[in-house]
Formats: structure tokens, C-alpha cells, sequence
């Protein structure tokens, strides 16, 4: 996209109030700076990307900025004059929207209901469908958002849902956008359509603050860019003459990591074979449908996808948390197909899960209790029945030691560690075991740039001394990095085997949503 | 060490706060009746004014808190695995009425035929709490529903076997029971060891079966701070999830957990059956079931807290009859009993605040400049048993994620 008509190249500064300015916003925690002496300006009718690590203190601003909760010291202003707000219908009254990362949809209605869903327009005390959908149409004439007001959100794919939440907030007569990483849970082409959505907000002079670590899609999209790094604003860029590597200099204050590898250290014995795996949720549709796949000593098997496409449950059919409905799984060429998840863990498969709060961790507990979690049945942790509890802390400090997990001591909850250092543990907790076979489903989610570095090591590292990887990802920089082999899944099935060294994000994403397709897969 | 104090501070805090709140609210209902709370309040500390008397109102005190540990122990072992068993009132009962009338029916040398009864009693509360275990994962019945539901049921078959099979008691008498357990059956009491440590002897015994208790309560101490049983066990109720995927058998552990609970369960008829009663009767001791529950929460799910809980508990019953005889209703006991539950579970979840925000502090301290976003939201919602959550879906069976 050419930002050569953008409103804010004509508008001199000073001449128009500018549409948001945060003056030395600072927001505590208990405990926590989480925003300091943040300084904003925000142009009217321009794209303002707002980037920075994850943990940065972007969420933060921008529920100060939604009125989630008030700063504690500093000043915002909306069109030039100071504002407090007091919650987000504030907010709202004030002509801003907010977009969440995770869409706050009801399935269950249709585009219109969800749309006027808190702002129902009445007539003589009954809803009034017939007003809502003009309002809506018009919008969605106006904007080119293309709705249907009668489709059920269930239907929809995740770039219309995305759609749904933009009109809910222009239904509410919002100026100002708040899009809170919006490109997270879309495929590229899902991405370029938004931008074109962007675009036509933009030209009917709506500001909107665009936040992300995509440095890339960023410098595309955006008129201006503040960069936040450690809870405070590092400086402002312009998209047209920073380089993406001064960005993310600014954004870590260090270069950025890149996840490839590339000598390969692919050896023959199969660790992992999935055979003809099929898995279904609780009815008849088939979730996993057919899957066949060979991980081998040293091979980082990548599987890439839109999220909802059977990923989660393959990795529960791999772990033993899910009943097979057909198929078969053997690791190391025996059969493990009936063994229960414990007897798998013991057998040497690691597992990183996609929701370490739910999965990989109690967070109400000590670190130490949390190096046990998973490896209940072996040392150093246990002593025949019983707990070591000394031999659990000794080696919770190592992993913290060597794996770079900052926290007090092993006695501190788990619940109080940043995301980057609760993975960094569960990491070092894997990798203690010495697997053959480790499951990674996200590996670096959520994690800041300095851990996701420490993590591509560690799984580089672990690779190359023969552990077989199982990567499902979303970041496909990360899956084409790391892989040796990749595959795609779509609905349940693996539809294409795609060379890592030769593909690109845009290819990887066509085939993700079915728009290209190889020979004999559908 | 300096976090050592902190934290336990913070885990008194709590409860101490309850007993507090408490005994305020309590006092404000007693003057509100007419009486005064500073009388009343020195009328239930009062133990006595002889030596010999206020040994008896300790001995009073123990044997009641026996029973109510016991029942505390047994609730506790459910909620560290996020499990909420209300059936323990049902599992004493009909263990204790067939345990009195096994050990009424044989006849064997002392030590084997104690043993017999307190076997056939922890199988039979095991078996009767394994009924809502095996209900739970076979069927998805929550345990809350099917435990009361099982209670009904357990009061009226225990009523038909002491008024049909298992009576004892001759036609006619006012209290039916079932025959008494010979002297082999039988615990002696302690007070011979409190003559021995120079203590006036009590008109009432001491239980013997408070050592039994003891034994009980460490047993279960270690079993769920030691053992990898116990770490699975807590593990599950911490998270029953994360524990899924650490290879916990989640539906095993349901059934393992409500054994073992109804198992505890099966021994809180045994101090009075075995100590002073004899006899399974229409008049035996009602409700530590539920009191149970009380005991467990005030005691936060520890054997230690638990232990100070049934004391406290078992001290205020103690001045229900001093209450009456200085014409104040006694019901002001039931009044503080059941305001330190409703306060200790506001207690709880503040001390658990309180508890969360100095750990935050800690992690912070340590950590590099801030923490991520998002973390800064209200905390999970807890349910009130102490801070620990207690689940009642099917562990398991999780629905597939949508796109």
C-alpha cells in the first residue's frame, strides 16, 4: 500500500488538535510499572501503529486509553481537550472503539444481532431489525466491509469475525479504531484484505491506532509509529524512512534473532510415526482426519495451519490426552497407541502445551512443585513414592540457573513470573528429562523477543544432539525457520508437504486456507 | 526464612480475621437479645474453677474435636483435589452403624477385634464415597448432586437397619439401638495417662481413639505434602488440566480421592461409638458431617489448621450447656459457628490476595522491568474452600477448540 495520500502528510502539526495525545501516562500494578512517562501523538484520520515486544505495556496504554481502568498519573486528550474516563462506555461516548485481539463474538447470533448486541435500536419499545440493518448496510456500503447482517458468526471464517468487530465499533460512531494486534489470527491474504479495510477508514478521515510486533506489516500499513520498550515510549518513527531492522533495534534495543537453521540433522530412525490417526469431537465430525506423518532423531516436523484446524487435537492424540477413532501412533516403532499419557511421558516425549496456564503449569503452586508437574514418576523430583523435595528445588535452581529464568528462588508461585519466564522454566522442565520426542505447540507464544531467542536455541541445540520435534506454530516465520519438514493442515487433514528452504509466508498461507492446493490433496 | 514467616502469617491471617469478625457479629446478635456479650463471652471461657473441673471441660473439649478433626480431615482430602464430597455425614453414619453392629456380632481377642471394626467402618464409608466417585466418571454426575443426594439415602437405610435387622434394643424402649459392643471391642480411655501427668481424672474418659486421630492426621499430612499420590492429588485440584497433561488419570483419581475421603469419613463415628457409646442409637451424635465442612474451610484444607479448627469448634459447642445454665440461649454458639463460616470464606479470599499480590511483588522484584500485559486483570474466580478451586465437571472430555 503507497501512503502517498495520507491525510496526516498534509496536516501541518498544530494546525488540527491532534486526535489522541497521552501526556506521561504512568500505570501501576502492585509491585509493577506497567506503563511509565508514556508520551503519545495521535494525528486525526491517520494509521498509528503503536509497537513493542510483547510485555512491553502496549495492552496496558490501550486500556487506559479504552478506559479499562485510569492512569495514575498523567493526561489524556481526545480532539485537543483533556479526558477522564471511567469505563469503556466513556470511552465510547467519546467517540473511541476498541477492536480485541480475541474477538467477543456470540456464535450463536447473526452479524446483525451481534452488531447492535448493548446498543439496541428500539422503536416504540421493540427492536427495530429494519433501522439496524440500514445503519448496518450503510456501513458496510461505506467502509467496503462486505456484510451479511443475516449470516450466523458461527459460519464465518475468521477475517469476517474480524469484519463483525470493525462495524460494531463504527455502529457505535466510533472516530477512533483501536485494533489490538488484529493481524495475529490472520493468514496474509486475510491481512491485505484488512489493510484494504484500513484504507477505507482512513479515507473517510477515521484515526486508528493499530498495535503489533510485526514489524513488517507495520511499516505497510501504518502513517506513524511510536515504539514502547520496558513500559515507556523509545521514540517515534516514520514508516517511509526507518528500516525494519532500526525498528526492531529501537522496539529490543538489541538485533533482532532469527529462528533458521539450516544444516540439517535429519537421521533415519523414525521416533514418532502417526499412522492414518483420526480423531473426532464428542459427535461424528472428524477434528483429525487421516493424518500420517513421520518424525525423525533430529527432525523438527513443522506443522502449520490456521488455529481450529485439527492442530490442537493432534497433539492430544500424539500426548494420549484424546481417544483415537482410527489409527494408529508409535514411538520408537512400538505401538503406543493404548498407553495412557504417563506412560508416554516416561517413554521420553516432552511437551510444551499451547496454553502453558492450562496446561503446563500450576500456577497457584511453588516453581519446584512446577518442575515436578509432568515428571511425577522420575528423578530428581521423586524418591519411590515419595516427593524429594530437596532434590526438586536443587534442580529447579539449576533449570533457573542455565535456562535464564528470572524469578526470586524456587519457592516463589509460579503465577508471579512474567509469560516469557514461566515458558523459559517449562522449557528447561522438558528438556531436564532428556526426550526423544518433544511436542511444541507454540512454542514462544507470548513470550518476549529476548526469551524467543533463548527458546530457538535451546530447541536448535536439542535437535541437533537427535531429539525428534513436533513444532506446531503460528508464527510462520518461526515454522520456516525451524522446520526440516513442513506440513499444512486444514480441516482435520494434512493437505501439502512443502519444502521449508524454498517456500515463502505468502505461499504457506495460501495453502493454510485452502487457496492453493497440491497435487492429489484437497 | 523472613518469606517463610510472611507466608504463614498470611495463611493465619485469614482464619484469625474470621474468628474475629465473628465474635463481633456474634456479639451484636447477643446484645441485640437483650444480653450481654462481654457476660456471655466469659461464661464460654470460663472452664471452671476447680482443677478437676476444668480438666473435665478439657477432656469435654478433646473428645468432641476428635470426631469433628476427623470429619475435617475427611472433607479436606476432597477439596485439596478440587473435589466437594457433603456426603461424609451419610458415609459416618452408615459406617458407624455397621461397623457397631459387626463388632456386636463376633466375638474376638481385643486388638483383632478393634481392628475388625475400624476395617469394616473405612470400607464401608469408602465404599459409600465411591459410589459418587464412580458416578462421576462413568455418568458425569456431579459429586455435590449425588453425595447429598446419597446422604437421604444413607439416613434412611441406616434408620431401617436399626429399627429392622440390626436392632438391639428391646421392644419398647425409648431409645433403639443396636447391641452393645463387648468390652473386647472396645477403647480404653487415656485417663490414666492424665492421672500420670498429675492431672485430676475427669468424671467422663478421655477417647483413646484421640491417638488413633493423631496417627490419621499425619498419615494424611504426608500423604498429600510427601507423596507423589498427594502431588497428583493436589496437582488435579490446582488445575485439573495442567494435571491431565502431566499424566494424571484424572478419572482414576476421582475414584482413588473419594475412597480415601470416605474412608477418613467411616472412622468420625468411631471415638464416641468405641469410647462411650457402645451402640449405634437414634440418640448417636448427629452432623459432624456437615460440621466437617465448616472445619475443613476454617482449617484451609490443612491438618494443622483442621486440627486448631476442630478444637475451636469443639470448645465453642462445649459452652452451649454453661450458656443455658447463665439463662443465655445457647444458640449464640450455633450464631458464632456459623458466622466464622461465612466469614472465613471473605477471610480466605482476601488472605489469598493478599497472598498473590506479595508473590507478585516478589516475581517483580526479580524480574526485568515489567511484567506482560494482560496479567494485570481481576484474578481467576475462586470458590470458598480455602483457596483451593474446587471443579465439579468431568475432568477430561474437553471440547475442541473452533476457529
Amino acid at each position: 500500500m503507497a501512503p502517498a495520500d495520507s491525510p496526516a502528510a498534509r496536516s501541518a502539526a498544530g494546525d488540527v488538535p491532534l486526535a489522541v495525545e497521552l501526556r506521561g501516562i504512568t500505570k501501576r500494578f502492585p509491585g509493577v510499572v506497567a506503563n511509565k512517562d508514556i508520551e503519545l501523538r495521535v494525528r486525526r484520520g491517520e494509521v498509528h501503529a503503536i509497537v513493542g515486544e510483547n510485555g512491553a505495556g502496549k495492552s496496558t496504554l490501550m486500556k487506559t486509553l479504552y478506559g479499562e481502568h485510569r492512569p495514575d498519573e498523567g493526561e489524556i486528550l481526545v480532539d485537543g481537550r483533556p479526558i477522564h474516563f471511567r469505563s469503556p462506555s466513556d470511552a465510547i461516548a467519546a467517540g473511541i472503539g476498541m477492536v480485541h485481539q480475541h474477538f467477543m463474538l456470540a456464535d450463536n447470533f447473526t452479524v446483525l444481532e451481534n452488531v447492535i448486541l448493548g446498543s439496541e435500536p428500539t422503536k416504540g419499545g421493540r427492536l427495530d431489525r429494519a433501522g439496524a440493518r440500514r445503519r448496518i448496510e450503510e456501513i458496510s456500503e461505506r467502509y467496503n466491509l462486505g456484510l451479511r447482517p443475516d449470516a450466523l458468526v458461527e459460519d464465518l471464517g475468521v477475517g469476517d469475525r474480524q469484519r463483525v468487530e470493525i462495524a460494531k465499533v463504527l455502529y457505535r460512531d466510533a472516530r477512533i479504531l483501536i485494533l489490538d494486534e488484529p493481524t495475529a489470527v490472520l493468514v496474509p491474504q486475510e491481512v491485505d484484505e484488512l489493510f484494504g479495510n484500513l484504507a477505507e477508514l482512513k479515507r473517510e478521515g477515521l484515526t486508528v491506532i493499530f498495535i503489533s510486533h510485526k514489524l513488517d506489516e507495520v511499516r505497510r500499513v501504518a502513517d506513524s509509529i511510536t515504539v514502547i520498550r520496558r513500559g515507556t515510549t523509545v521514540g517515534t518513527a516514520d514508516p517511509r524512512t526507518t528500516t525494519a531492522k532500526q525498528l526492531a533495534e529501537l522496539m529490543v534495543g538489541a538485533e533482532l534473532p532469527t529462528p533458521e537453521t539450516r544444516e540439517s540433522t535429519v537421521r533415519e530412525t523414525p521416533v514418532l510415526q502417526l499412522v492414518g490417526v483420526s480423531v473426532t469431537d464428542g459427535g461424528q465430525r472428524p477434528v483429525v482426519d487421516d493424518v500420517t506423518l513421520t518424525v525423525r532423531e533430529g527432525e523438527v516436523v513443522g506443522i502449520a495451519g490456521v488455529e481450529g484446524n485439527g492442530q490442537a487435537e493432534l497433539v492430544d492424540a500424539i500426548m494420549g490426552l484424546r481417544q483415537l477413532t482410527a489409527g494408529s501412533v508409535l514411538l520408537g516403532g512400538e505401538d503406543v497407541t493404548a498407553w495412557s499419557t504417563r506412560a508416554r511421558r516416561e517413554s521420553g516425549v516432552g511437551f510444551i502445551p499451547e496454553d502453558r496456564h492450562r496446561q503446563g503449569m500450576l500456577l497457584d503452586a511453588p516453581l519446584w512443585e512446577n518442575r515436578i508437574l509432568g515428571h511425577q514418576t522420575r528423578p530428581p523430583a521423586v524418591k519411590g513414592p515419595f516427593i524429594d523435595r530437596r532434590g526438586a528445588r536443587t534442580d529447579t535452581a539449576r533449570i533457573m540457573r542455565e535456562y535464564d529464568v528470572r524469578a526470586p528462588g524456587p519457592d516463589t508461585l509460579a503465577v508471579a513470573l512474567s509469560g516469557g519466564n514461566q515458558q523459559k522454566l517449562i522449557v528447561g522442565r522438558e528438556m531436564s528429562a532428556r526426550p526423544r520426542l518433544l511436542v511444541a505447540a507454540h512454542p514462544t507464544r507470548g513470550v518476549d523477543v529476548g526469551a524467543q531467542a533463548v527458546i530457538w536455541e535451546l530447541l536448535k541445540d536439542a535437535r541437533a544432539e537427535g531429539l525428534g520435534i513436533v513444532l506446531i506454530s503460528a508464527d510462520l516465520d518461526e515454522l520456516i525457520g525451524l522446520s526440516d519438514t513442513l506440513h499444512v493442515m486444514l480441516r482435520g487433514r494434512l493437505v501439502a508437504s512443502l519444502d521449508p528452504r524454498r517456500v515463502t509466508p505468502e505461499e504457506l498461507g495460501g495453502h493454510m486456507t485452502g487457496a492453493r492446493t497440491t497435487a492429489g490433496a484437497a | 526464612m523472613n518469606g517463610l514467616v510472611r507466608r504463614v502469617g498470611l495463611s493465619l491471617l485469614g482464619p484469625v480475621l474470621a474468628v474475629l469478625v465473628a465474635l463481633v457479629i456474634s456479639a451484636v446478635v447477643i446484645a441485640l437479645i437483650g444480653q450481654d456479650p462481654l457476660e456471655a463471652f466469659r461464661v464460654m471461657t470460663n472452664l471452671g474453677d476447680s482443677p478437676s473441673q476444668q480438666v473435665q471441660s478439657i477432656v469435654v473439649i478433646l473428645n468432641r474435636a476428635v470426631p469433628l478433626f476427623l470429619a475435617g480431615l475427611a472433607v479436606a482430602v476432597a477439596f485439596r483435589m478440587g473435589l466437594f464430597n457433603i456426603g461424609v455425614e451419610g458415609q459416618y453414619r452408615m459406617a458407624t452403624i455397621l461397623a457397631a453392629a459387626v463388632g456386636a456380632a463376633v466375638a474376638l481377642p481385643g486388638p483383632l477385634h478393634l481392628l475388625l471394626i475400624v476395617v469394616v467402618a473405612m470400607v464401608v464409608g469408602a465404599l459409600w464415597a465411591g459410589i459418587v466417585g464412580v458416578l462421576k466418571v462413568t455418568r458425569g454426575v456431579s459429586e455435590v448432586i449425588s453425595s447429598i443426594m446419597l446422604n437421604f439415602i444413607a439416613l434412611g437405610l441406616a434408620s431401617f437397619l436399626l429399627t429392622g435387622p440390626l436392632r438391639g434394643s428391646p421392644p419398647g424402649a425409648s431409645i433403639v439401638t443396636t447391641a452393645e459392643i463387648p468390652e473386647s471391642g472396645r477403647v480404653p480411655s487415656l485417663n490414666g495417662l492424665l492421672t500420670a501427668l498429675g492431672l485430676a481424672a475427669p468424671r467422663s474418659g478421655l477417647h483413646g481413639f484421640l491417638l488413633v486421630a493423631v496417627v490419621v492426621g499425619v498419615v494424611v499430612a504426608v500423604l498429600l505434602q510427601r507423596t507423589r499420590f498427594g502431588f497428583d492429588l493436589r496437582a488435579t485440584g490446582l488445575s485439573p488440566s495442567a494435571a491431565t497433561a502431566s499424566g494424571v488419570d484424572a478419572r482414576g483419581m476421582v475414584v482413588k480421592t473419594m475412597l480415601i475421603s470416605g474412608g477418613i469419613a467411616g472412622l468420625i463415628g468411631l471415638p464416641d461409638l468405641l469410647g462411650s457409646q457402645y451402640d449405634y442409637g437414634t440418640e448417636f451424635t448427629a452432623g459432624l458431617g456437615f460440621l466437617g465442612i465448616a472445619v475443613a474451610l476454617l482449617g484451609r484444607s490443612t491438618p494443622i489448621g483442621i486440627a486448631l479448627a476442630a478444637l475451636l469448634f469443639a470448645f465453642l459447642d462445649r459452652a452451649a450447656l454453661p450458656l443455658q445454665f447463665a439463662d443465655i440461649p445457647s444458640s449464640v454458639v450455633t450464631i458464632i459457628q456459623g458466622t466464622i463460616v461465612l466469614a472465613v470464606v471473605i477471610a480466605n479470599e482476601i488472605a489469598r490476595r493478599l497472598a498473590l499480590r506479595s508473590a507478585e511483588r516478589a516475581g517483580a522484584a526479580a524480574g526485568p522491568g515489567p511484567q506482560t500485559d494482560g496479567d494485570d486483570g481481576a484474578p481467576p474466580p475462586r470458590a470458598p474452600d480455602g483457596g483451593q478451586r474446587v471443579h465439579t465437571g468431568v475432568p477430561g472430555g474437553q471440547q475442541g477448540a473452533q476457529a
